[in-house]
């Protein structure tokens, strides 16, 4: 049996369509249940903190499909500097994906707040209570945020360029396996 | 001719198409355009938690550090021995025979950290019960039965006729419009015109403000107010006590010098067709009261150093058991207590607090 060389694994194409729209969600979320104060602002709240614990253990499981199975080259003919801002965006989506939950997590903790998930449960904190580190780290949530924003939008644009008008594979090897 | 948008590139056709590469930009800038819209940038007019911390800051001016609202205040904490009495209408642990630490605040209203303490006659009690697994309550309550209003939109043009003109003072014209276009504060301008304020933060009644709903064992929703009832003897507040600038701090250290002040928890259970969701509005007298145990404080320290200092009392942070009503009071609480933490936090975290007075003893 020949390995398809030309696609994501289907756990890795799995995983992405999973949590794309998810992680959208919750940006959206989040910008939207803090310039709020209608009720919307407590439906939104109580999205956000499960939503995103859940993101961090969907992450994880990724990381690992991705560190275990082969990705598909890029083309020959995609310029040098485009490879290599293609990569270093995945990387990137990684790095904010794992730091936004957990920045999350740090800042309520740091914050004294319980870490309400559903019902009675509550997450622990990881960080001790301290408000100088909470300013930090709910800063540092905004700031992560639009970033990760930023990368996604970048993202959309480019795999929308290779789909739309370059046509080279790349948009089909994350959106259809082997035909 | 293939339909397919996303088939391999014909040979040959080197041409650039505009539309497809237009397309892929509306979109681009559609999304981006919706995620600015949601947070609020393009729609100045919106009634936001920023807009009503933003005018609390216009009326008292910005004290770095410190609550953009019951800025003057003071730490104290102890412990609520629950009893079990209101087990029956909700599951929370706080209200079973057991005891739990509590953290709380006494404060005044108002944007001014150094206030004259007879410059209102609102009292404020805030509470932060520490419930076993990370569990928490917290509670923010006046020592009106009633509030003002009972919007967001409607607290938010009282703020603004309450913004002191050149004399220092609002304007009694703009005071007098807010009224008359306010026929829901009429509840709680009586209360307030028949209830002298206290001589004490540790003999007065403080009530939750909002109806909220309890959970029982079996899922059942039971709406309800609660209400601190202090077993100290309620007495007006004196001239004397008038003529002192801090005398609600000073009073509070020495009753506290000589024991422990306790309160009652009284929860009030709706029936059916009470309003849950107008915090103006009281509900008749006849309905049950449920004492669920003693709250007893035992010390006090001043919140420049005090382990309330760092609590937002957001009064939507409940226990398994407790829910909070629809009543749009809440969430605008909650979302206008976080800004004030944010800005507050960071100003702590930049040092900017430390070059403000201490808000005890500073005359």
């Amino acid at each position: 049996m020949s390995a398809d060389r030309k696609h994501f694994s289907p756990s890795a194409r799995f995983l992405h369509w999973l949590m794309a729209p998810l992680v959208i969600a919750m940006l959206f979320i989040g910008v939207g249940m803090v310039a709020t104060l209608s009720s919307w602002h407590q439906t939104l709240l109580a999205i956000h903190k499960p939503l995103g614990i859940a993101i961090l253990v969907l992450v994880s499981v990724r990381f690992i499909v991705r560190l275990t199975h082969r990705t598909p080259p890029l083309p020959d003919d995609m310029p040098r500097w485009q490879q290599h801002i293609a990569h270093l965006s995945h990387w990137v989506f990684y790095a904010l994906l794992f730091a936004m939950p957990l920045v999350g997590w740090s800042m309520l903790s740091a914050g004294g707040f319980p870490i309400h998930l559903f019902g009675p449960v509550n997450l622990p904190p990881i960080v001790p209570q301290d408000v100088r580190l909470y300013a930090l780290l709910r800063s540092a949530h905004t700031v992560l945020a639009l970033l990760l924003f930023a990368t996604f939008l970048a993202h959309l644009g480019a795999a929308m360029f290779h789909g739309l008008i370059r046509r080279d594979g790349v948009f089909s090897s994350m959106a259809k396996g082997r035909d | 001719m293939t339909t397919d948008p996303f088939s391999p590139r014909p040979r040959g056709r080197q041409t650039i198409p505009l539309f497809r590469l237009a397309a892929i930009g509306a979109v681009v800038a559609a999304i981006g355009g919706a995620f600015v819209y949601v947070a609020g940038f393009v729609t100045p007019h919106r009634l936001t938690p920023q807009r009503i911390v933003n005018t609390f800051e216009a009326n008292a001016g910005v004290h770095p550090g410190f609550r953009r609202n019951h800025a003057k205040g003071v730490c104290v904490s102890g412990y609520f021995e629950g009893n079990g009495q209101a087990s029956d209408i909700s599951r929370a642990d706080v209200f079973k025979a057991v005891r739990t630490p509590v953290i709380g605040r006494f404060a005044i209203p108002g944007g001014n950290p150094s206030a004259p303490d007879a410059s209102v006659p609102v009292r404020s009690m805030a509470l932060d019960f520490k419930l076993p697994d990370g569990q928490q309550w917290r509670t923010g309550m006046n020592n009106t039965p009633v509030f003002i209003v009972n919007t967001p939109q409607a607290f938010y043009a009282q703020l603004v006729a309450s913004k002191p003109d050149a004399t220092g003072k609002p304007d009694p014209a703009k005071l007098k419009a807010f009224f008359a276009a306010h026929p829901e504060t009429g509840p709680f301008l009586s209360w307030v015109k028949g209830h002298p304020p206290s001589s004490s933060f540790g003999n007065a009644a403080y009530y939750g403000i909002n109806a909220f709903r309890a959970i029982d064992a079996n899922g059942k929703t039971h709406f309800v107010r609660w209400s601190m009832v202090p077993e100290t003897p309620y007495a007006p507040v004196t001239a004397e006590e008038k003529s002192q600038h801090d005398f609600l701090d000073t009073e509070l250290r020495d009753r506290l010098a000589s024991g422990p002040l306790r309160w009652h928890l009284i929860l009030t259970v709706a029936k059916p067709d009470d309003q849950t969701t107008d915090a103006t509005q009281a509900w008749p007298e006849d309905r049950p009261h449920i004492d669920a145990g003693t709250l007893v404080i035992e010390r006090e320290s001043a919140q420049s150093d005090g382990d309330c200092r760092d609590i937002n009392y957001d009064p939507t942070i409940l226990p398994d058991g407790l829910k909070p009503s629809a009543d749009p009071l809440l969430a605008a609480r909650s979302s206008a207590y976080a800004v004030s933490y944010n800005r507050r936090t960071h100003e702590e975290a930049q040092g900017l607090a430390s070059a403000q007075p201490p808000a005890r003893g500073h005359e």
